[in-house]
């Protein structure tokens, strides 16, 4: 049977291989570290060919980003700002051991991140009708004879990024479900802080991907 | 995972096919990474096998040209991403590195047994393409070949884009293992230099495979959706991949190279009975590899069309590789000098190892060299090149490993005349391989052609009776081991006389 603090929450017992509590956190986030430094590097080859075709093809990028709504990609901006914010909240709320407060943030951050794909899913659907879309089922009308590379690398960066958001949904469901057994307490709130992280950064690609996308011109 | 109080070897604690393959051990762990790249080897070893006797004819003999082109394929694709990427780092280095630094375990067990599970699920894609229509795009997949043929493109790119995964994780967890993870006494210049090499691997495995990830995928999204980004008919960019590619397998080969120089800065210090010459050079020399690793790999795109100045640049910076590596080099010479030398089989692979690499490496700098390369790139002499250096210098340094680390894994000893035999069988047969292969290299034998110029037969000859010599050293090696495992006598604690923890 797990052991309970005073407080209520499931004491959490520091796995065989480490020393103290201290040592398996400053571990967990160093390897959280590394992990989202593979991450960026994952997303940088994507911004290479994006900087490589918008230097072979100016023109057709300052035309393809007009087929781009700037309000839709405005719109999720400002809800995975609200997220992150939110998110750091949680922690801080698993810091002071304050369950109810990590919950009712933790739930706001996984709602800001549903809004996000139902918007991203409407800007979908958009291009999908007006075919927009990668060279094989490109139907879409423009000037240039290679629009389809915009929405080649349009599609890849934000499906990758979207798959990111889907994840993060996946982690922060799971973090809910923990939080609500009340495993996190001011003494071990790692999982939280990690996911955090790991929010912060899926944050931070989509700020470089608005305007990258959206803003050309 | 209870070895502080239990006196039964690892091995005994618990029984079943069950308790290996979900085991948090990372010796367990390490164990089930040997036999696994074991088998690797055999069968990047077997279509070695049967590509040098297809050649040992100018016209074809057995294979016809596809089946020549997904024969090589499949050697090189099962070579280095079954085999030697994960060989030395992580058999030897999940097996070693927790107690060769004093912890109880690697920083994330799970993390590390999900690793080895991917590592599997990417080799099943792997074999899976080999029955989908094995891909016959060489294994650098170069665009837009790979985008246009009609071979299992995908399921072989999936399966490599997996088991990146894995090295990726494994890397994550043996640095954070080395930062957080060291006993008090155990500081940055005590750790054995086995471990300075294996964190330098973890730095690139870290920061170079995600990007052979990502392009794998975006190879995979032009398959299937035409994305336009590689492919030249729809306004893309071939050259675009193979930056992408070799920005990822630059560092590769010295993933592949990193550790086996850590293996040898243990043999030499135990085989020679004397400490380690120039610990810190040798220490420093194997991040400034990682560090310059990152910056060299144009050097393949010399005749690709990259600026002339892009050209001169990537040159300069290949020929500063060779300053840490000689670094080493020297550094382990001096540490044999005057030392009591004890020639077992571990040496002699060090020896092997130090000749070969060298020939690896000066062939390396011609080959860097863009006047000379213009007229050897593409040709056999490329091929010598890069064997003497991965199979010259990372096979012997696995070989070493095996041999030197036997009795500490399996508790038991093998036959050491048989060993010395072997060694001389694979070293020899090695050399009447890939030496041969220099000669009509240079003199405009080209690379991955099943049918040559008859001119050239009489060193395919040479080459191909030299692969029988390799193959039954090879095979009287697994002979003697697994003897050594049905048999052999019980290993003494420390049956080398060494000075090191684990």
């Amino acid at each position: 049977m797990k052991q309970l603090t005073k407080d209520g929450f499931v004491k959490h017992e520091v796995a065989h291989h480490f020393e103290s509590a201290d040592q398996e956190f400053q571990t967990a986030k160093l390897g959280m570290w590394l992990f989202l430094g593979q991450e960026l590097l994952f997303f940088s080859a994507l911004f290479v060919a994006y900087g490589v075709f918008r230097f072979l093809y100016p023109a057709m990028f300052i035309e393809a980003h007009h087929h781009l709504s700037v309000n839709m990609g405005f719109l999720n901006t400002i809800v995975l700002l609200i997220s992150s914010f939110t998110m750091a909240m949680a922690i801080r709320s698993a810091q002071v051991s304050n369950k109810k407060h990590t919950f009712v943030f933790l739930l706001i951050t996984l709602v800001c991140a549903g809004m996000f794909m139902v918007v991203k899913y409407m800007e979908y659907a958009e291009k999908f009708h007006h075919g927009l879309l990668p060279a094989r089922w490109f139907f879409g009308e423009g000037t240039s004879e290679v629009l389809h590379i915009f929405f080649g690398l349009y599609f890849c960066l934000t499906g990758l990024h979207g798959i990111h958001v889907l994840i993060g949904m996946g982690l922060i469901i799971w973090l809910l479900i923990k939080t609500q057994r009340g495993e996190f307490y001011s003494e071990y709130y790692t999982p939280v802080e990690m996911v955090g992280l790991y929010w912060h950064l899926v944050d931070l690609v989509w700020i470089f991907l608005f305007p990258l996308l959206y803003l050309v011109g | 995972m209870t070895h502080v109080v239990d006196k039964r070897s690892f091995y005994e604690v618990k029984k079943g096919f069950m308790s290996w393959i979900i085991t948090l051990d990372h010796k367990r762990i390490g164990i089930m990474y040997l036999v696994s790249v074991l088998i690797g080897f055999g069968l990047g070893g077997l279509f070695a096998l049967a590509l040098r006797l297809e050649l040992i004819t100018p016209d074809k003999l057995f294979m016809a040209d596809k089946v020549y082109n997904q024969a090589f394929t499949l050697h090189g694709v099962i070579m280095v991403f079954l085999f030697i990427i994960p060989s030395i780092p992580a058999a030897f280095g999940n097996f070693l590195l927790p107690l060769m630094l004093g912890a109880k375990d690697v920083a994330f067990p799970r993390l590390n047994l999900a690793s080895f599970h991917l590592f599997l699920f990417g080799a099943l894609f792997l074999v899976l393409s080999v029955f989908l229509g094995a891909v016959d795009t060489g294994w650098t997949f170069y665009a837009p070949y790979s985008i246009y043929t009609n071979t299992s493109v995908i399921a072989a790119v999936f399966g490599a884009f997996i088991m990146g995964f894995s090295s990726i994780l494994t890397g994550v967890n043996f640095i954070a293992t080395i930062h957080t993870m060291r006993p008090p006494g155990m500081t940055w210049f005590r750790m054995p230099l086995f471990i300075w090499s294996l964190y330098a691997t973890s730095i690139l495995q870290v920061l170079a495979t995600p990007v052979l990830a990502i392009t794998l995928l975006l190879l995979i999204a032009e398959r299937v959706m035409n994305i336009g980004i590689f492919d030249p008919a729809l306004g893309g960019d071939p050259v675009l991949f193979e930056h992408f590619f070799w920005f990822y397998s630059h560092p590769a080969v010295y993933i592949m190279i990193l550790p086996a120089m850590g293996v040898m800065s243990e043999l030499v210090t135990t085989f020679c009975r004397r400490n380690i010459f120039g610990y810190k050079y040798i220490a420093y020399s194997s991040i400034g590899i990682a560090v310059i690793s990152f910056l060299v790999w144009g050097h393949h795109l010399f005749v690709s069309g990259q600026s002339d100045f892009a050209a001169m640049i990537f040159s300069l910076l290949t020929f500063l590789v060779a300053i840490p590596s000689a670094i080493k080099i020297f550094n382990w010479i001096a540490t044999m000098y005057q030392g009591s030398i004890d020639p077992k089989t571990p040496f002699l692979y060090f020896v092997a190892f130090v000749l070969l690499f060298c020939i690896g490496g000066f062939t390396g700098i011609i080959l860097g060299s863009l006047s000379l390369d213009v007229n050897l790139h593409d040709t056999y002499f490329v091929v010598a090149h890069f064997h003497y250096t991965m199979m010259g210098g990372v096979l012997m340094g696995f070989l070493g490993a095996i041999h030197y680390w036997w009795p500490k894994m399996f508790g038991k000893m093998y036959d050491e005349f048989l060993a010395k035999i072997a060694c001389f069988l694979i070293v020899i047969g090695f050399n009447v391989v890939f030496f041969p292969q220099f000669l009509m290299g240079a003199k405009g034998m080209p690379r991955r052609y099943h049918v040559y110029d008859p001119e050239f037969q009489v060193y395919h000859v040479i080459s191909t009776v030299g692969s029988w010599v390799l193959a039954v050293g090879v095979i009287l090696m697994a002979y003697y081991l697994i003897q050594s495992i049905r048999k052999g006598e019980k290993a003494p604690s420390n049956p080398w006389g060494a000075l090191t923890l684990e």
